[in-house]
């Protein structure tokens, strides 16, 4: 990225914000993997690792 | 909440950028929070009085769906109408006529959220349920919102239809279908739409005129609006005792919701009756909180009766 061609520069408050909103997304999407986990045990049961390949 | 920040290649001289500026809580406010309780709320009791059963977890799951769904809707509709909300008082300080959040953010927002929640419910708990959840985002949003809030005075009863479908996609949830029972909820729900609205409309109407919104307060007058929500009132009254006259409810919530439903009648008589003045908005204030809790406790009798006749029937 040359001088002329710097794009946004973001303040110290928007930042402050992305950095916030970025652990909600962090947060939200631990939270998925643990729900997907949860709801393939609950619909496959415990012969989820027990099928034809 | 965009997943990737902006790195547009522009000028220096203009290379600041308004958006990136809301927090947290500033997208929950997208998502009218209030707005969502009542969905949650409806959209439970369906589920609860659904026959058969769902294993808890999915259960969630889909009350969790619905919720963002109605979410997702409320930050599409916050979009759209960014240009009605900033003239209005009681939505001015939404925030996107607040200037934290671009309307290109929530528009990216409502849209991640919409098929996430549809795609979500359609995978974890079956896909009528997730197809009727796209069908009511897609009402409150394409039809509601974009076509009829703006072009007819029958904006709300008909948009009413997108916040009446929870209880019956909470029912789809556990049964995979829709049936007469969840229809009668839907009923008491739209039914119930034009009076609470309308009765909020005749107190706010200066906003709405501002706003160039054609409510039937601004279109047709105070007076014929007064007569529509007598009328939907009367016809609330019998749709609301209608889960017990279809035998779904017990005689527990037969009486409460007689004479809930007469005060309600009472109430719409009085702003009928009372129409210049202070006493006038005092009996609309009236009738539009009464009217919140009317349904808060339609749906509370149902789900408290059900849960009382299964544990009698566990016994």
């Amino acid at each position: 990225m040359n001088d002329d061609n710097k794009g946004i520069t973001l303040t110290e408050e928007q930042k402050k914000k992305r950095r916030s909103r970025s652990i909600a997304i962090a947060v939200i999407l631990a939270a998925l993997v643990l729900l997907f986990y949860i709801v393939t045990i609950i619909k496959m049961g415990p012969g989820i690792m027990d099928r034809p390949l | 909440m965009s997943l990737v920040e902006r790195q547009d290649t522009i000028s220096q001289d203009s290379a600041v950028w308004s958006g990136g500026m809301g927090s947290v809580s500033d997208y929950v406010a997208l998502l009218k929070p209030r707005v969502m309780s009542l969905v949650i709320f409806t959209a439970f009791v369906g589920l609860m009085l659904a026959p058969g059963s769902v294993h808890p977890v999915l259960g969630a799951v889909a009350i969790l769906c619905i919720a963002i769904g109605a979410g997702a809707s409320g930050a599409l509709n916050m979009w759209y109408d960014a240009d009605i909300d900033e003239v209005m008082t009681r939505t001015r300080k939404r925030p996107i006529p607040a200037g934290k959040i671009t309307r290109e953010e929530a528009l990216a927002f409502g849209i991640t959220l919409s098929i996430g929640s549809v795609v979500l419910l359609g995978l974890m708990v079956n896909w009528f349920a997730g197809a009727f959840l796209a069908f009511t985002i897609f009402f409150y949003v394409i039809v509601y919102t974009m076509w009829l809030k703006r072009s007819t005075p029958q904006n709300i009863v008909i948009g009413g239809a997108a916040g009446a479908f929870p209880p019956m996609i909470g029912w789809a949830a556990v049964t995979g279908s829709v049936s007469l029972e969840s229809f009668v909820l839907f009923l008491i729900i739209f039914m119930w739409t034009p009076p609470h609205f309308w009765a909020l409309a005749l107190v706010k109407n200066g906003d709405y005129t501002a706003a160039k919104i054609p409510m039937l307060p601004v279109v047709a007058g105070e007076t014929v609006t007064r007569h529509h929500i007598l009328a939907y009132a009367v016809l609330l009254a019998p749709v609301g005792v209608a889960p017990y006259l279809f035998g779904f409810a017990g005689p527990v919530y037969g009486s409460a919701s007689t004479l809930l439903s007469a005060v309600f009648v009472g109430l719409a008589f009085d702003v009928w009756r009372k129409r210049e003045g202070d006493v006038a908005k005092a009996a609309c204030w009236r009738l539009f909180k009464f009217s919140i809790f009317y349904l808060f406790m339609l749906f509370a009798l149902l789900l408290g009766e059900s849960l009382v006749a299964g544990l009698i029937a566990g016994a």
